[in-house]
C-alpha cells in the first residue's frame, strides 16, 4: 500500500482495468474468430489515472493546477512572482514539465518553492501517470497548492487530464490574438485565460478585446486576467483569485 | 505530436484484449475519431505504422469512423453542426453553446483472430 495517496503498489494504477466489461460474440468466419464491441475511449487509462490523481488531491486537500501555453508565453515567470508574491500566505509545490534539461526548475528552486522537474524526453506533454509518479516522490503538503507547468506546446497538453481543479491557459501579447481560434482545444479545455506581457501593448499589434472574443467563442465560460509578470500591472486580480481559491479549500 | 501517444494507448488496449481472449491477433480493429477531438489523421496514420510494430496490431486493418461535431445552442437551443469549435449559432449567432457530438476518441471493435 502506498503511504503517499493509499494506491496499492501491487496494483499500480496504470494496469488496472476500468469497470467495463466488453461484450463478446462469435461471428461467422474462420474458427474463433472474435467480434469485440468495447466502445471505449482510447484515453481511458490517462483519464483514469487523472481521477486517482484528483482523489488524492481531494483528500490531502490540494489544490492543483495545470499551467498550459505556447513555448515563451512567459509561464515560468508568471509562477516565479506568483510564489513570491504569496509566499508568506501560500504554501506551493511546482511540478516542472519539459522534454529537456532542469532550467526552469531551477529558477523555481531559487524562490525556494519545492520542485520537481519531469523531462518527458520525446513526449510532448504531461500525462497523469507522470504527475502521480511525480507525487510519490514530492508528495505535496495538506492545503498547498501544486502548480504544475505543462510542456510548452498549445495542442498536445489539451487532451491529457492530469486531475487538476483548474487549467490555466496563457497567450501573450506577442503572440497573435487568434491563437484561441487556431488551437480551439486548448481554450476549450482550459477555465481561465491570462493574456501576459500586457505592458508590450503599446509596441506590439495585439487587439486584447478581440483574442477575448475569440477565446469565449471556443469557450464561453472562461474567466480572464490581463496581466504583465515582469512589470506586476495586474497581477493582484490573479493573486486574489488565487487567494481566494486558497481559502476556499476545506479545512 | 500527442497522436503517438493515442496510437500507444491503442496497442496498449489491443494487446490486453487479445491477451484475454486468447486470440493471436487482431484482424480489424474500428475507431470512432470525431472531427473536434483534435488529432490529425496523417499525424495519427504516421504514429500508427510505427506504434504497431511487432504487436498484435501489426497486420490489423485499421478503419476509422469519422463522427462530425454537433453543438446546441445554450441561448435559443437550436442544434446545430459544428465545422470548427468556434461556429457560433447559425439561428441566433449567440457564441455560448454545449458541444454535443465530435469530440470522440474510441475503439469501438476489435475483432481477434
Amino acid at each position: 500500500m502506498c503511504t503517499t495517496c493509499g494506491c496499492s503498489s501491487d496494483e499500480p494504477a496504470q494496469i488496472k482495468k476500468p469497470g467495463f466489461q466488453a461484450k463478446s460474440l462469435a461471428i461467422a468466419g474462420p474458427p474463433q474468430k472474435q467480434l469485440h464491441l468495447l466502445e471505449r475511449d482510447v484515453l481511458h487509462k490517462n483519464d483514469h489515472d487523472a481521477a486517482h490523481n484528483r482523489q488524492h488531491f481531494e483528500k490531502k486537500h490540494v489544490l492543483a493546477i495545470n499551467l498550459v501555453s505556447s513555448p515563451g508565453s512567459g509561464k515560468t515567470t508568471l509562477l516565479e512572482k506568483t510564489i513570491e508574491a504569496l509566499k508568506n500566505e501560500v504554501l506551493f509545490h511546482v511540478l516542472e514539465g519539459d522534454q529537456q534539461t532542469s532550467l526552469d526548475a531551477n529558477r523555481i528552486e531559487a524562490t525556494g518553492a519545492p520542485v520537481l522537474q519531469i523531462n518527458t524526453g520525446k513526449g510532448c506533454h504531461l500525462d497523469a501517470s507522470m504527475v502521480h509518479r511525480a507525487l510519490h516522490t514530492m508528495p505535496p503538503a495538506e492545503h498547498s497548492v501544486l502548480m504544475i507547468e505543462n510542456v510548452g506546446n498549445l495542442v498536445c497538453p489539451a487532451l491529457f487530464d492530469l486531475g487538476e481543479k483548474y487549467r490555466v491557459v496563457i497567450i501573450s501579447v506577442t503572440e497573435g490574438e487568434d491563437k484561441p481560434l487556431k488551437y480551439p482545444n486548448m481554450f476549450e479545455s482550459a477555465d481561465i485565460c491570462i493574456i501576459n506581457k500586457t505592458d508590450l501593448l503599446p509596441y506590439v499589434e495585439f487587439d486584447v478585446e478581440k483574442a477575448k472574443e475569440y477565446a469565449l467563442r471556443v469557450n464561453h465560460k472562461l474567466t480572464f486576467f490581463e496581466l504583465s509578470a515582469t512589470k506586476g500591472q495586474g497581477m493582484n486580480n490573479w493573486l486574489n483569485w488565487l487567494r481566494q481559491e486558497h481559502a476556499a479549500i476545506p479545512v | 505530436m500527442h497522436e503517438l501517444s493515442i496510437a500507444l494507448s491503442i496497442v496498449e488496449t489491443a494487446e490486453e484484449e487479445v491477451r484475454n481472449a486468447g486470440g493471436r491477433q487482431v484482424e480489424e480493429i474500428v475507431l470512432e475519431i470525431g472531427d473536434l477531438a483534435g488529432v490529425e489523421q496523417d499525424a495519427l496514420d504516421f504514429a500508427w505504422k510505427e506504434a504497431v510494430k511487432e504487436t498484435v496490431l501489426e497486420q490489423a486493418k485499421c478503419v476509422i469512423e469519422n463522427k462530425a461535431g454537433k453543438a446546441r445552442c445554450l441561448n435559443c437551443q437550436y442544434e446545430f453542426a459544428l465545422t470548427y469549435i468556434y461556429d457560433i449559432c447559425p439561428s441566433c449567432s449567440d457564441f455560448r453553446k454545449e458541444l454535443m457530438q465530435g469530440k470522440e476518441i474510441k475503439i469501438k471493435s476489435i475483432t481477434i483472430i
